[in-house]
């Protein structure tokens, strides 16, 4: 009896103190000032970068041709969320399948939920298809919360920027000058690339488009695209034949020209629909980071639009 | 009502920025006095002016508001509960494609505010299984509601987390895991207190929905206490350890009461179990790692206070996913070794004290077919706690079916070639088949 007691008294008290040993070697990160932000996406680790300059370090967890409703909660960000400041999440449940258990296991008391380094952008921007009435998953994996692809829309980028700016400052209110003025700049490019982008989307305005999954709303809303179909049945639904046919004839009926679709998606479905209908396939990045040569917000709507432009012509 | 207010909130905020923007002006322009009053004048026009534009774009906001909004504004705070049956006057009007409660509504912030308010996030997994075929040994029902695991999940403070995951099986209710998590104490340490599955090698951390397999390795019947495994009351702590580049390293100690199911038995309050992890993981590549990890758990076993189980495990994984096709293929391996040396009474000489020694494995491989296929494979082999003498094999051969992420089909061929007596064998042939069904706050993946 006494064996056992003090044996198992002693591992536990062994394990106890290797934790605890452990814990005198604080994993601590590097020692200059600049502020360490984790962001869900690359669009916010984008926005990030610009208010932030040279005075922030940001990564993100998701790539951006990663479809950023499975991204695999790998122990690897728990290190990097665990030495983080401020955490920027997308929000509206958008990585409610990954985000909660990293920032838990992160025991990294700054960034948890309705912590000061939590930082929610949704509430800063304009939020789409915000369901009023019953919300069931009769209509798929739907977000209760509204449409959380909200930050294709530049207008949303530069609310989003604002709120970034003034929660860095909070941080580092000796900054709070160069943030402001990082923003001012930002603000300014922002707006003259916007008149460019919608200068060439202008043409187009009220073209009908079909695209893969409810990523672009905002998007449409911005550049005057009425988006009229989608392939996925429902949301998060993967395409099935009989939706398929009825997508053909409406593309067919209403004129249906340009199928857009995600990076992560498979194009089988959205080949074998333009096959059917005259129409193209458009691969666009709803991300920064999609491809190579998208690497920060303002190429994201280059690339994109460009695209877009050449589909619409070709087309025509 | 409210909304006006605020409405009107803002417009007298705005006035007020502009006001002081204004006054700032002609402050500057005091040396020349002359220009003064004509200065003023053209600031308050301008500032006139950008008021009313901005009445007329707030008017225009109201408007929409209105028109996509109920057509009569309640007279109290409208909160819409995402449960909440609508009116029909509630209903937009406007003949939206594929969903047509889905309205073009716009609002800066606040909606999560609404739609939650204080619940905690609650979820009900349904697991229903069936079986068909022969096995002498130990036959399962032919169908059975297995269980029905209702989850409530909540932040309950600045400084804690909580969750709860009940079981609700045919014959009774289990608290499968009720624990708080604290998230915001010092030196990175993170303490969980309550009822949990123990940091047991991975099987042993999984509930019964998330397992890629309908049944559990035979090894955790036969060595780690079967369904429930290690899931006890006590303490749960963990933290990341220094580890060389590139890998991850993290360690936990447990202090549980001593009593998981047929493993552990505490029959004095001082029976007290342990359990210990070590998990290293490593990014081999962008889309595929490695998880290893040792285990070590020790408690005293059902023949008393002086007979002492140990349990050893080593697991490992490999993951493979490509990011740009993850919803689509990724493969998975996993090999779970567990050592058993169990103290009790010898089956010969019943006076005799021994300690039985027996290993027991399973090795898993899975495949993503496609975005709702997905196959894998198990091999079984595991000796008995009690008679180490006794060694059963087995295999499976899985497919699963997912109709959409909240549900999922699955069916299983088990073959086991299991030990009645130290030379004595029978064969089992069985089909399994589960059904799966998630209803409510949508959960964490499994990794």
């Amino acid at each position: 009896m006494p064996r056992s007691l003090t044996k198992t008294r002693f591992t536990a008290m062994a394990l106890s103190f290797a934790l605890v040993c452990a814990s005198l070697f604080p994993v601590t990160g590097r020692a200059d000032s600049k502020i360490r932000i984790m962001t869900a996406t690359t669009d916010l680790a984008s926005l990030a970068q610009e208010i932030g300059g040279d005075k922030v370090d940001v990564e993100s967890v998701a790539r951006g041709y990663q479809d950023p409703h499975f991204v695999d909660p790998k122990p690897s960000f728990l290190l990097k969320l665990s030495k983080a400041e401020l955490l920027i999440v997308v929000g509206l449940e958008l990585e409610i399948g990954w985000l909660p258990p990293l920032i838990t296991q992160s025991s990294n008391p700054r960034i948890q939920v309705g912590a000061p380094g939590y930082f929610d952008a949704s509430r800063f921007a304009k939020i789409l298809e915000l369901p009023t009435g019953q919300v069931t998953r009769a209509e798929g994996d739907v977000h209760p919360l509204g449409n959380p692809h909200y930050w294709l829309d530049p207008d949303n980028g530069l609310r989003i920027a604002k709120g970034i700016q003034t929660k860095l400052s909070e941080m580092r209110p000796n900054d709070a000058a160069y943030f402001g003025q990082r923003y001012d700049a930002f603000e300014q490019r922002l707006k003259q690339s916007d008149q460019q982008w919608q200068a060439q989307m202008k043409p187009y305005a009220g073209r009908k488009v079909v695209t893969y999954h409810r990523s672009w709303p905002n998007f449409a809303e911005h550049f005057g695209l009425n988006v009229v179909g989608y392939v996925e049945p429902r949301p998060g639904i993967p395409p099935s034949p009989q939706h398929t046919v009825e997508l053909i004839g409406q593309m067919k009926r209403d004129g249906v020209k340009v199928i857009m679709v995600e990076p992560y998606f498979d194009l089988k479905t959205p080949n074998s629909i333009a096959r059917d209908t005259g129409a193209v396939v458009v691969v666009l990045m709803p991300s920064v980071g999609g491809e190579k040569e998208i690497t920060d917000y303002f190429k994201l709507f280059d690339y994109d639009i460009a695209k877009l432009k050449k589909a619409f012509d070709e087309t025509h | 009502m409210k909304r006006f207010a605020v409405l009107s909130a803002l417009l007298l905020f705005s006035a007020i920025a502009h006001a002081q923007d204004a006054t700032s002006v002609p402050n500057k322009r005091d040396v020349s006095p002359a220009n003064t009053e004509d200065a003023r004048m053209k600031a308050l026009e301008a500032q006139v002016r950008s008021l009313a534009g901005e009445v007329a774009l707030l008017r225009s906001e109201v408007k929409e508001l209105r028109e996509t909004k109920s057509p009569e504004p309640s007279s109290g705070p409208q909160v819409l509960l995402a449960s909440a049956h609508p009116e029909p006057g509630m209903l937009p009007s406007s003949p939206a494609p594929a969903a047509a409660q889905v309205a073009q509504t716009q609002t800066f912030g606040g909606a999560s505010g609404n739609a939650k308010l204080l619940n905690p996030d609650i979820s009900l997994i349904g697991d229903f299984i069936g079986t068909a075929g022969h096995n002498n040994v130990s036959p399962g029902r032919s169908l059975e509601m297995h269980e029905s695991e209702v989850g409530l999940q909540a932040i309950i403070d600045p400084y804690a987390r909580a969750d709860a995951f009940i079981s609700f099986g045919e014959t009774g209710v289990n608290v499968e895991e009720a624990y708080v998590t604290f998230t915001s104490l010092p030196a990175g340490l993170l303490l969980k207190v309550g009822k949990k599955r123990a940091d047991f090698g991975k099987v042993n951390t999984i509930h019964n929905h998330a397992l890629p397999f309908i049944d559990r390795p035979l090894v955790t019947n036969n060595l780690v206490g079967g369904e429930d495994g290690i899931d006890d009351a006590g303490f749960f702590l963990s933290r990341f350890l220094p580890a060389p580049k590139n890998w991850f390293l993290e360690g936990s100690a447990e202090v549980l009461r001593g009593d998981s199911a047929d493993v552990f038995q505490a029959s004095r309050r001082q029976d007290v179990s342990v359990v210990g992890h070590l998990r290293a993981y490593r990014d081999l590549s962008e889309s595929t790692n490695l998880d290893l990890g040792v285990s070590y758990a020790r408690g005293h076993n059902n023949n008393g206070s002086n007979f002492l189980t140990n349990l050893y495990s080593g697991d490992a994984t490999l993951r493979w996913k490509p990011l740009r096709r993850a919803i689509y293929n990724s493969f998975l391996f996993r090999t779970e070794l567990f050592w058993s040396a169990r103290d009790q009474l010898s089956l010969a000489v019943p006076t005799l004290f021994q300690t039985q020694h027996a290993f027991g494995m399973y090795s898993y491989a899975e495949y993503r077919v496609n975005r709702r296929w997905t196959v894998g494979g198990r091999f079984d082999r595991s000796g008995h706690a009690t008679d180490a003498r006794l060694t059963d094999t087995g295999f499976s051969g899985i497919l699963t079916y997912w109709p959409s992420e909240f549900s999922q089909i699955r069916g299983q061929y088990r073959f086991g070639h299991l030990a009645t007596g130290p030379a004595d064998f029978s064969n089992a042939n069985e089909i399994l088949f589960q059904f799966l069904f998630v209803m409510g706050a949508h959960g964490a993946h499994p990794f």
